[in-house]
């Protein structure tokens, strides 16, 4: 798609709609599944529940830079975005290779394999869509 | 599967017909929201009143969720359960406000993708009333 005006397409319509939408899915999947586990069993897997939180914050972190659509909105999701892909990609490697690390699921163990693989497969469409909507130079 | 599953599926308040519908009527909305944004269209009326309903039915099953833990039943899992039964009845607004806010295909694909976890969420739900041992 070649943009025909300088204007930055803005990151909240159209797709970008659709992302903040499963951005807000996860947000409120991971949220509730940190807080119960953290809430409730805590001491039986602190490393895999801390790094639910971290998911849950980023998710929720990134639906709101994309809606925000701003300059700075772009730049915080492309954060939580990189962020985001690091991670699924680095749980996912530990947790196949050291399953001791993490006894129980969190939403980016076995690269997110308990949610589709929606969050390896999510970070990925946002660095896209943040690219095909990125400043065109004048 | 045993005996003791089907009991505990019998006392189940999120396990009969209603679950079942919502389950088919949200499956329903998804496909039809899905031929909507492949052939480029906005978010239809056939697609607010399919989630309408659903969200109806969504709430029905908590209130009959509700009453039956306000009989003494007891969800496996309380904490999931109610998670799964707030986000549930969430939903359908969600997508409802999102898809209003975008008259256009992706709207359509917003409709689809929240329909699609519904179901999800729902048989989580019944998952997370029938725990027997953990």
């Amino acid at each position: 798609m070649v943009e025909t005006g300088p204007a930055p397409r803005r990151t909240n319509s159209g797709p970008g709609r659709l992302l903040i939408a499963v951005y807000l899915l996860f947000a409120i999947a991971a949220t509730s599944r940190a807080g119960l586990q953290i809430a409730t069993k805590f001491d039986e897997a602190p490393v895999a529940y801390l790094l639910s939180g971290v998911a849950a914050l980023i998710y929720i972190v990134a639906a709101v830079g994309l809606a925000r659509a701003g300059h700075t909105g772009r730049r915080v999701a492309l954060a939580c975005c990189s962020v985001e892909l690091v991670g699924v990609v680095a749980v996912g490697i530990l947790s196949l290779a050291d399953k001791e690390l993490f006894p129980d699921e969190t939403v980016w163990s076995q690269f997110g394999s308990g949610y589709g693989y929606i969050p390896l497969v999510l970070p990925v469409l946002g660095l896209i869509w943040l690219w095909r909507t990125r400043r065109t130079p004048a | 599967m045993g005996p003791m599953t089907s009991a505990a599926a019998a006392n189940s308040p999120v396990d009969g017909i209603l679950a079942t519908a919502s389950i088919v009527l949200s499956l329903l909305v998804a496909v039809w929201a899905l031929v909507a944004a492949v052939r480029h269209r906005p978010p239809d009326r056939l697609q607010f009143v399919g989630l309408g309903v659903l969200e109806v039915v969504l709430l029905v099953l908590s209130v009959l969720a509700l009453v039956a833990v306000g009989g003494g039943d007891r969800p496996g899992e309380p904490g999931a359960f109610f998670g799964y039964l707030v986000t549930l009845v969430c939903l359908p607004p969600l997508a409802w406000v999102l898809a209003r806010m975008e008259p256009t295909r992706w709207g359509s694909a917003i409709v689809c993708a929240v329909c699609l976890v519904a179901p999800v969420v729902v048989v989580r739900l019944q998952q997370t009333w029938e725990v027997l041992g953990g």
